[in-house]
């Protein structure tokens, strides 16, 4: 075997003869390995050994990425017992995703965290949100410290305070991605900021990277209800999660991919409007009107994480 | 301005307020639009819809049985354009907007009653109120105009569905109405 022909001495010294019939201890270790691994890839499935060999899914071209996409529909549809489709749409080019949000409208009803939960495929049992909306007081402006994000009066807004909705601010230097070991989690050409589920090896560095706490962590298998469950789902998106693997916003890339994109659905389930987005590559898009004319601020600048959310004062 | 009107001319300025209620997205300048493909109301209809206005916008949110309003404002209702509380009917209608300055027949024609007039005497029609509004709110209407006041729906690249002003904003009394709030987030501590 190997080590017999590249044996580990020093240099002069002749290697000393084993003895025939003898295992080194290091044979003897990648004996026991092989076999373990082995035996446990015969107790899988056909399906469980491609998932446990796959690639990453950047690396992944043409025809494996169709094997993949199949094997996860099948799964997903025998597990729901519905059709499920799961898209790999690549990013468009000559698009950069931006989003706006109108401090000024916003009124805290947080229609667009439960919108986001139904798209996306949240989890409900244990409960996971990608939107947090932060209540401010108006006196105090924007201030984190001070915000409450379990606020619950019967009617919204109230007088005295204001409302900071937040979720992935796909920052264009995230802080996630770097420290990523697994490098399962990057940001794609038209800017959204993606995990790969099925390598994300669930160790939460980047859930202490993000300034925000847009990252969020499956503790345990995720609930759907099987009438909710959105079966209009890509890889990189609202595809299913396992349990012990990060999860965040991604512009809802199922819905923003589309050949005719649609609006994600927080923008759409807005009741004020407050909730702008549209492509920072063409001057006539709404979120360049906004970084045009209107006062922005992006979230925790000194950190430069530069996002492509921007909160802005339409008044 | 045409004679004078009855008691009964009250009837016709109330329904006409309601209807100027709705003044909010509609599609009327092109200009503006960005270059893409022009906007149907709904998502996916054919070309011809697009004749609809310069923006998609969905009809105005009439109270039921009031428009048109020349089912009562005809020609045996005569008008009386003297500014007055109404009591014959429309007295539902408590006007905030303001209400120092304007009465009824300020924003709904009196001798057209199916439509709106603007300060100068042109006619708007309801599905276009807008305009109306656009007149005092010219910075909103600006950015409506482009998305960014008020809603839009549909496609990011593509087709887009407008709201009117009246869609979120009571033209009698326009200030956003509060809601109910959806359920807080569970706390950490009582999530097992």
């Amino acid at each position: 075997m190997k080590d017999r022909e590249t044996p580990i001495v020093k240099p002069n010294e002749k290697p000393a003869p084993e003895p025939p019939g003898h295992l080194t201890r290091r044979q003897f270790l990648a004996v026991s390995a092989a076999g373990a691994v082995s035996v446990f890839l015969a107790g899988c499935t056909k399906a469980g050994r491609e998932a446990f060999f796959q690639s990453r899914f950047k690396e992944l071209t043409g025809k494996d990425i169709d094997k993949v996409i199949a094997r996860l529909e099948k799964e997903y549809s025998e597990k729901y017992g519905r059709a499920v489709s799961v898209s790999a749409a690549p990013a468009a080019e000559g698009v950069l995703f931006g989003y706006g949000l109108d401090l000024s409208r916003c009124i805290g009803c947080r229609r667009c965290v439960y919108a986001c939960v139904e798209e996306n495929n949240l989890s409900r049992d244990p409960q996971i949100q990608w939107i947090r909306v932060l209540r401010m007081n108006k006196e105090r402006g924007v201030d984190i410290m001070e915000s409450d994000a379990y606020y619950n009066p019967a009617q919204v807004p109230e007088p005295e305070a204001f409302y900071m909705p937040t979720a992935c601010q796909q920052c264009r230097n995230p802080p996630c991605v770097k420290v990523c070991p697994t490098k399962a989690t990057w940001q794609e050409p038209d800017g959204i900021v993606v995990i790969d589920y099925d390598w994300c090896i669930g160790c939460r560095c980047c859930m202490a990277a993000c300034p925000y706490g847009a990252r969020h962590f499956n503790w345990g298998p995720p609930t759907v209800p099987k009438d909710h469950l959105n079966a209009h789902m890509h890889y990189l998106g609202n595809r299913l999660r396992p349990r012990g693997v990060v999860e965040k916003c991604t512009f809802c890339i199922q819905r923003v991919r589309e050949a005719n994109g649609h609006y994600p659905a927080c923008v759409e389930a807005c009741p004020v409007g407050a909730r702008k987005f549209g492509n920072l590559l063409d001057e006539q898009s709404e979120i360049r009107y906004i970084l045009r004319e209107k006062r922005v601020f992006i979230f925790k600048e000194d950190l430069n994480t530069q996002p492509k959310f921007y909160y802005f004062y339409a008044t | 301005m045409t004679g004078k009107a009855g008691v009964r001319a009250a009837r016709l300025f109330l329904p006409a307020a309601a209807l100027a209620a709705w003044n909010f997205l509609a599609p009327s300048f092109a200009a503006e639009e960005n270059a893409r493909p022009p906007a149907p109301p709904t998502a996916p209809p054919p070309a011809e819809d697009t004749q609809a206005g310069e923006y998609p916008v969905p009809p105005p949110p009439f109270s039921k049985g009031i428009f048109p309003c020349t089912e009562c404002h005809n020609k045996d209702l005569p008008v009386n354009k003297t500014r007055r509380k109404l009591e014959a009917a429309h007295d539902e209608i408590q006007l905030h907007h303001d209400e120092q300055h304007r009465w009824c027949l300020d924003c709904h024609d009196a001798d057209n009653r199916d439509m709106l007039r603007s300060a100068s005497g042109e006619l708007i029609k309801f599905a276009e109120s807008y305009k109306l509004c656009g007149q005092c709110h010219g910075d909103k209407y600006r950015d409506w105009k482009v998305g960014v006041h008020g809603k839009r729906s549909g496609e990011w690249n593509g087709r887009k569905t407008y709201l009117l002003c009246v869609n979120c904003h009571d033209p009698h009394s326009p200030k956003y109405k509060s809601i109910t709030p959806m359920p807080p987030p569970v706390r950490p501590e009582n999530i097992r």
